[in-house]
């Protein structure tokens, strides 16, 4: 991002939520997320889509510190102004779970299979909000209650075991937003459930995010879903964010070639959901990136400039795009 | 639950038949108790007349059919030797057995399990490294070895404990630890294991994300998890406390059932073994119903919930 929009948002608007920049995730000499640079403003939903192995949930478990020691983690994220890379295990075990929450994949394996799952909700509560037994056992049925968990009173006493997917899923959800955080990080919150399950919580997500305000940052393979529920967003490739922009504007007017692989690749957003089908070619190997664009070895478009890494630039208003390419072809009809 | 218990009986009873069955029948093909008794050089009539007295004179499936009822009755033989009821033999030896072979699990237990948590939680520190060192040392340097160094190093170079014998307690802790260190190494290893594959799953990095402090995260939601394969080697090592210290026992001269055993065996003193044997066996396999039992306390998936 160049010195003088920095300049201009700064003066115009309240500082964002999260602000990561050059982030850098490395697992041994493996590069996982590639110099990464994101913002999430306050209350906003933000889709983040790409390839499976781009580094979507690598980002998030880096910022929140929840990567094995395995990983080396550089650069900085910022949760409203506050750096969390290198924070103290004290310091973010008050952000986590209290500002910022995170709910996965597969939630009947992140529940831990010994506890009630009302125990593990009332643990987030006495946690974050100095609640007492009882007062944890209140909020929790409140907050079950307000996920969609039928018959809370029976169900909060039952262990993950006991509860489908979907249910699970509602628990972890209930269990995030017992803190009250400020952002909600939903990594494929639906991947593993059935369709029709699916549908109900991404319903279930819109509507805590609207009713509590807090950000929505959702991870998914699926566009469609991000078409619906996300007011921007961020495509990545190969560990880097390629693409970032207002959802309408995204999908009416794709700059990165990559993106406008991905919507190619799409029947019809009306139409029934699929994965993203990927381009011709596949991802470079962690071990094997190009030295310039990741990308440039699939691109329809590629040219000798691009043996240099694009940085992320402000082409259109509110609209990012890594791509030397990009203004050129903006212009070409 | 009523007939899951049944079950677990009725499989108990078929491991205790089975374990008896098998030793009758290697120690009567391996040998004729009469001529080993009674030595080779020993007049044919009387060696006929020994075979007569104790039945052995029987086709072997007859003796077989006597020997079950008489354990069906109570029964469980006497002696070759002296004619002493074998349950007393073996009854004698094992409250020497017991004050080795307990002493040695409290220190397998207090020394193995928090071992293998610490090496878990600092995975290539150099504690891991020295701890696993003594790990694979323990399981792998067998322990008649490992208990004549001891001797050679405390009794024979430094003269400060007893070889042998069960004159006092000093004399007990030469054995404990012989005993006790293989089974620390082989606990630590599998709680290590145990923790590592735990601290691995995805519920430990929701832990974490809710903001448990690392503390917590360890001893309320690591642990309990670890804790339910290491109920199984601890079990394991309970079921042992009868018969784990033969060769221990015969390093040491502790006369203890170990000691029993190998001399029974080599005398072909039929009672006497499938006395101790039927002893091991059930205390084998009441551990095992124990530890099943600790299954559905520890693991709610276990406990038959829906699902
Ligand atoms: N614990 C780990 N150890 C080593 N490499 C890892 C680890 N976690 C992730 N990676 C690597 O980091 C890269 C990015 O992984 P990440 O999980 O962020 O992908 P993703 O975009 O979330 O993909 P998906 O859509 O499949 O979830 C992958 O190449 C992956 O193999
Ligand atoms: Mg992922």
């Amino acid at each position: 991002m160049s010195a003088s929009l920095a300049d201009r948002k700064a003066a115009s608007t309240p500082p964002d939520l999260v602000e990561i920049r050059d982030l850098v995730v490395t697992f041994g000499d493996q590069p996982a997320v590639r110099g990464l640079d994101l913002t999430l403003r306050r209350g906003e939903a933000l889709g983040i889509v790409g390839e499976s192995g781009c580094g979507k949930s690598v980002t998030w478990l880096a910022a929140l510190g929840l990567l094995p020691p395995t990983a080396t983690v550089e650069g900085s994220v910022r949760l409203a102004g506050q750096e969390l890379l290198g924070a103290a295990p004290a310091t973010l075990d008050t952000l986590r779970g209290g500002r910022i929450a995170i709910i996965f994949q597969d939630p009947t394996s992140s529940l831990n299979p010994v506890h009630r799952v009302g125990t593990q909700v009332r643990e987030a509560l006495r946690l974050h909000r100095g609640m007492d037994h009882r007062a944890a056992a209140a909020e929790a049925l409140r907050l079950f209650d307000l996920v969609g968990i039928p018959d809370s009173r029976r169900r909060v006493d039952l262990y993950p075991h006991e509860l489908s997917g979907g249910q699970n899923q509602r628990v972890m959800i209930a269990m995030a937003l017992a803190g009250q955080p400020d952002v909600l990080i939903a990594d494929e919150p639906t991947t593993a459930l059935d369709a029709t399950i699916q549908a109900q919580i991404l319903e279930l997500l819109q509507k805590v995010q609207r009713e509590t305000g807090m950000a929505l940052v959702l991870i998914s393979h699926d566009l469609g879903v991000v078409a619906e529920l996300c007011q921007r967003v961020g495509v990545m490739y190969a560990g880097r964010m390629v693409e970032m922009a207002e959802a309408s504007q995204l999908f009416a007017h794709p700059l990165h070639p990559y993106t406008k692989g991905l919507l190619a690749a799409l029947p019809d957003l009306s139409g029934p959901r699929r994965r993203l089908v990927p381009i011709q070619g596949s991802v470079p190997e962690p071990g094997a990136m190009p030295a310039g664009c990741a990308f440039m070895p699939r691109c329809p478009d590629q040219q000798r400039q691009c043996t240099a890494l694009p940085a992320l630039r402000e082409l259109a208003p509110a609209h990012h795009v890594a791509c030397v390419r990009a203004p050129i072809m903006r212009a070409a009809p | 639950m009523l007939r899951y218990l049944a079950l677990r009986l009725g499989r108990a009873a078929l491991t205790i038949v089975l374990v008896v069955t098998f030793a009758f029948v290697v120690l009567r093909l391996s040998g004729d108790p009469a001529v080993i008794i009674m030595s080779p050089e020993a007049p044919q009539a009387a060696i006929e007349a020994f075979r007569h007295a104790w039945g052995l004179d029987q086709p072997i499936w007859v003796q077989y059919i006597d020997y079950f009822s008489a354990i069906a009755h109570g029964e469980l033989g006497q002696s070759f030797r002296d004619g002493r009821p074998a349950i007393d033999l073996v009854a004698e030896r094992i409250p020497a057995t017991l004050w080795l072979t307990i002493p040695a699990l409290c220190l397998k237990l207090l020394i193995g399990i928090p071992a293998g948590i610490h090496a878990a939680l600092h995975r290539n520190s150099l504690t891991d490294r020295v701890v696993m060192a003594g790990a694979v040392a323990g399981f792998t340097v067998p322990s008649f070895v490992l208990g004549l160094m001891l001797v050679l190093l405390f009794s024979v170079e430094l003269g400060w404990l007893p070889s042998g014998g069960q004159g006092s307690w000093q004399a007990g802790i030469l054995p404990v630890i012989t005993l006790g260190f293989g089974g620390a190494g082989i606990l630590a290893r599998f709680t290590r294991s145990a923790m590592l594959e735990v601290l691995g799953q995805p519920y430990i990095r929701t832990a974490s994300a809710k903001g448990v402090p690392w503390a917590r995260v360890v001893r309320g939601h690591a642990l309990p998890n670890a804790a339910i394969p290491t109920v199984t080697i601890v079990g394991f090592m309970v079921g042992s406390l009868i018969a784990g210290a033969v060769v221990v026992e015969s390093v040491f001269s502790w006369p203890g059932v170990g000691r029993l055993l190998v001399v029974a065996v080599s005398n072909r003193d039929l009672a006497v073994v499938q006395c101790i044997l039927l002893l091991v066996a059930t205390t084998m396999v009441v551990s095992n119903l124990i530890v099943d039992l600790l299954y559905g306390v520890l693991d709610p998936r276990l406990r038959g919930g829906r699902s």
